[in-house]
């Protein structure tokens, strides 16, 4: 019996559990208030281009009356709080977040595009999670520093990123409030409805007014938020163009710094690699979230004696990928997140092969609306070509070859940035030898996108610098005194 | 015709088969099973399972009554359903392949025979020929040997090449699935390195396990093995069949083997031709879901006829 094309039908979640509200308004001081500017902008599901619900566009003054409820908020409640207390309301939190995890989940990949596969079983998951790991730190600080005189900053600014909005907020918001410090947190336009939700679980948590606030708006309001006299601390994950800017406007000031920005990281394939898993994870690497993750895989470097089985296994594998409507549970890769990303990204496309790459697309069908691009590889790409230097932010992988050890670590740390590598052996002896050697926050070895809230995350050189996540995590939002 | 390989060769195919990682294999396998598999393609899935069947007994007390049963059973899977696939093959014991042949006349099922001293393989070379062409002779279509799973965790690939190569040479007209055991294998270094031999030294499929040991076909040695196919087939062009057995007794699992061998090897497998399940109770489960897909009702199992 010759049985030809069987394909998997659509298996969409249903969206129909969600209770959206047409319009939000800004999260301040417990409760939910108009904004002063008396602006609002439209948030866009980006896999149908359907507008999902109007948002506050918090200005200048918002944003001031948002630090002031936190900086209440502080010096009356949480700096008072013992630490045992502000745990109960982590943990309360982390409970009501995993109560509501499917709702969570198909709010972020309506609102971000991506997979509901991976909102459902990484972004929200590790989102509670990280809750739960500082909920238990709120009452053990003195234990994790011993020795050391240590106190709460007082309020945090926290901007986050478009690629994971839940789990960039429960990365700063649970280490910041597990100190003792209180949050005015701006999430990036195009995705706010998660971080609104956030806000609603607050309120259910009982959490006292004005400990978390969440201020929507565009890079304007987030500059407001930055140049506030009143912040002690800043926390800032996103490119790193915004990065410099917010450096350079903390400069003269007492404001605590830490930035998680871009990245080129290199993904190195030896030949006594485990070749089947290796091209898998150089799959995951890339092409995770659209390749919306700042520590992409995204420079493929593979040892030349097997370089032409790699691309070839690459490209059969970049076929049975299933690339369309993010809700359908066998979505592998959904929407590019907003118009303007795609337009990146197209950008660079017609600029890697304007400098002699070649591309290799799959020939699978794109949904008619909405932002969707194929996923991409670039071979014959120099070191020196624009798409193997800068950061596309999006589904394209380049491949180059390489020689040796020595010339494999010189052309993984030949970049601005410095935050992820990932190496493929089945020598345990290599793998301590080159990452001792890559320039980068975190190396992978035989895997790759591996986060636990316990485990640092950061970066080296244009990459940024402070660590979130761990014990590490705890000291960007404390002071050390002697 | 098989080119035949001197020790080196094999000594230098051994050496070059691929590590396999196994947590990267287990990582492959969880997203495969996170696939959803709904409406038409399943019922498309739960037909196409129903023809990889391999309808097995494989009991010391095996007789030709009980033969006869199964082979009606592997031609009249649920009559009530009208427009199902028959399965494959019937596999049985060399003694019982005359009945088998008999039972299942023209109806275009296999008969499929295990051979060289199943399930353990502990006899001499020379009875293991015996056997095998007792069964060829009995009519055969298709024979299941076992490798020396001693020798091959002793190192001695020349031995198991021989035997394969051995029982291929007298399988003139059957096709040769190759039983590796992979259960008192150790690892999946060793799979790789059985699949990537047996493939070399004339196997037609390769399959998982004699279902007398556990664990039988679990889903990393089976990813584990298709990939030596896939590595083959790219190489070559050759085809080579694959046949889990053992353990695979749920639609579920029938179907998250198919998506597997869709995504790593092609479409081109899904045909009994290079896919079968070796499988005594799959078959009524894949009906009970077969029929639950067309009715929205399950059935209880006393609706369906065992074997």
């Amino acid at each position: 019996m010759s049985q030809k094309n069987w394909n998997l039908e659509p298996s969409l979640e249903s969206a129909a559990l969600l209770k959206l509200q047409d319009q939000y308004e800004l999260f301040i001081d417990g409760k939910w208030q108009a904004p002063l500017s008396k602006k609002y902008f439209d948030s866009i599901n980006p896999s149908d281009e359907s507008k999902l619900a109007k948002i506050a566009w918090a200005n200048e003054a918002d944003t001031d009356v948002a630090v002031k409820a936190a900086r209440a908020a502080y010096e009356n409640v949480w700096s008072k709080m013992s630490g045992a207390q502000r745990g109960k309301y982590l943990f309360r939190i982390a409970r009501l977040m995993q109560e509501q995890a499917k709702e969570l989940a198909i709010l972020e990949t309506l609102d971000g595009g991506k997979p509901i596969r991976e909102s459902r079983d990484v972004d929200i998951p590790l989102a509670c999670n990280h809750f739960f790991y500082y909920a238990g730190w709120a009452d053990k600080l003195q234990e994790a520093f011993a020795g050391q005189q240590i106190s709460s900053l007082g309020v945090a600014a926290q901007i986050t990123p478009w690629n994971f909005p839940l789990l960039m907020l429960a990365w700063k918001v649970a280490p910041a409030l597990a100190c003792g410090n209180t949050v005015v947190l701006k999430p990036a336009e195009t995705t706010s409805l998660t971080a609104l939700k956030f806000a609603e679980i607050c309120q259910q948590a009982g959490l006292p007014a004005g400990v978390v606030n969440i201020v929507t708006g565009y890079g304007d309001t987030g500059a407001a938020l930055v140049a506030h006299t009143d912040i002690d601390k800043i926390a800032f994950t996103g490119s790193t163009a915004v990065g410099k800017q917010i450096q350079k406007a903390c400069l003269g000031t007492s404001k605590k710094l830490t930035l998680e920005l871009g990245g080129k990281s290199a993904n190195i394939i030896l030949e006594d690699a485990p070749i089947d898993q290796a091209v898998e994870g150089v799959i995951n690497a890339i092409f995770f979230n659209q390749g919306h993750v700042c520590c992409a895989g995204s420079r493929l470097y593979v040892q030349e004696s097997i370089a032409a089985q790699v691309l070839d296994k690459l490209k059969f594998r970049l076929q049975s990928i299933y690339v369309g409507n993010p809700l359908d549970k066998n979505t592998d890769i959904g929407a590019i997140n907003s118009k303007k990303q795609l337009e990146t990204i197209e950008r660079y496309i017609k600029l890697g092969i304007a400098e002699g790459g070649q591309i290799y697309q799959p020939t699978c069908e794109l949904p008619t609306k909405g932002y969707y691009f194929k996923p991409t590889l670039f071979t014959d790409v120099a070191q020196s070509a624009t798409i193997a230097q800068e950061e596309i932010f999006g589904p394209v992988l380049t491949i180059q070859t390489f020689r040796t050890m020595e010339e494999v670590i010189q052309k993984a740390n030949n970049s601005p940035y410095g935050l992820a590598a990932g190496i493929w052996t089945d020598k345990g002896s290599r793998i301590f030898g080159l990452s001792q050697q890559l320039r980068a926050g975190v190396v992978w070895a035989n895997t790759y996108n591996k986060f636990d809230p316990a485990s640092p995350f950061g970066g080296y050189k244009e990459s940024g610098f402070g660590r979130e996540g761990g014990r590490h995590g705890l000291s960007a939002y404390l002071k050390f005194s002697n | 015709m098989l080119t035949s390989f001197s020790s080196s060769d094999i000594a230098a195919l051994i050496a070059k088969s691929p590590t396999v990682d196994q947590i990267g294999i287990l990582e492959r396998v969880a997203r495969i099973q996170t696939r959803s598999i709904k409406g038409a393609s399943k019922i498309q899935g739960l037909k196409i399972a129903l023809s990889m069947i391999d309808l097995t007994t494989l009991e010391g007390k095996d007789t030709p009554s009980k033969v006869r049963q199964l082979c009606y059973k592997a031609q009249h899977l649920h009559d009530q359903a009208p427009g199902l696939p028959m399965v494959a093959a019937v596999c049985v014991y060399p003694t019982m392949v005359k009945e088998a042949k008999k039972a299942l006349g023209n109806s275009g099922i296999k008969v499929a025979s295990v051979s060289t001293a199943f399930p353990s393989g502990q006899a001499p070379f020379e009875v293991k020929k015996i056997d095998t062409l007792y069964a060829l002779e009995n009519g055969a279509d298709e024979i299941d040997m076992v490798i020396s799973r001693g020798r091959f965790l002793a190192g001695d690939y020349q031995f198991i090449y021989d035997e394969i190569a051995a029982i291929k040479e007298l399988c003139t007209s059957a096709r040769l699935k190759v039983i590796f055991e992979t259960g008192e294998l150790d690892s999946l270094d060793q799979v790789r390195k059985i699949s990537d031999l047996a493939i070399v030294a004339g196997a037609d499929f390769i399959k998982t396990s004699t279902g007398k040991i556990q664990p039988a076909a679990t889903f990393p040695v089976v990813l584990t093995m298709l990939g030596s196919i896939k590595d083959h087939f790219d190489r070559t062009g050759q085809m080579i069949g694959m046949k889990p057995a053992g353990g695979i007794s749920s639609s579920k699992l029938a179907l998250q083997h198919l998506l597997l061998v869709k995504e790593v090897l092609g479409e081109a497998w899904l045909t009994n031709e290079w896919y079968r399940f070796g499988a005594s109770s799959l078959a009524n489960d894949l009906l009970m879901q077969y029929q639950k897909q067309l009715t929205g009702k399950y059935q209880s199992a006393a609706y369906f006829s065992i074997g």
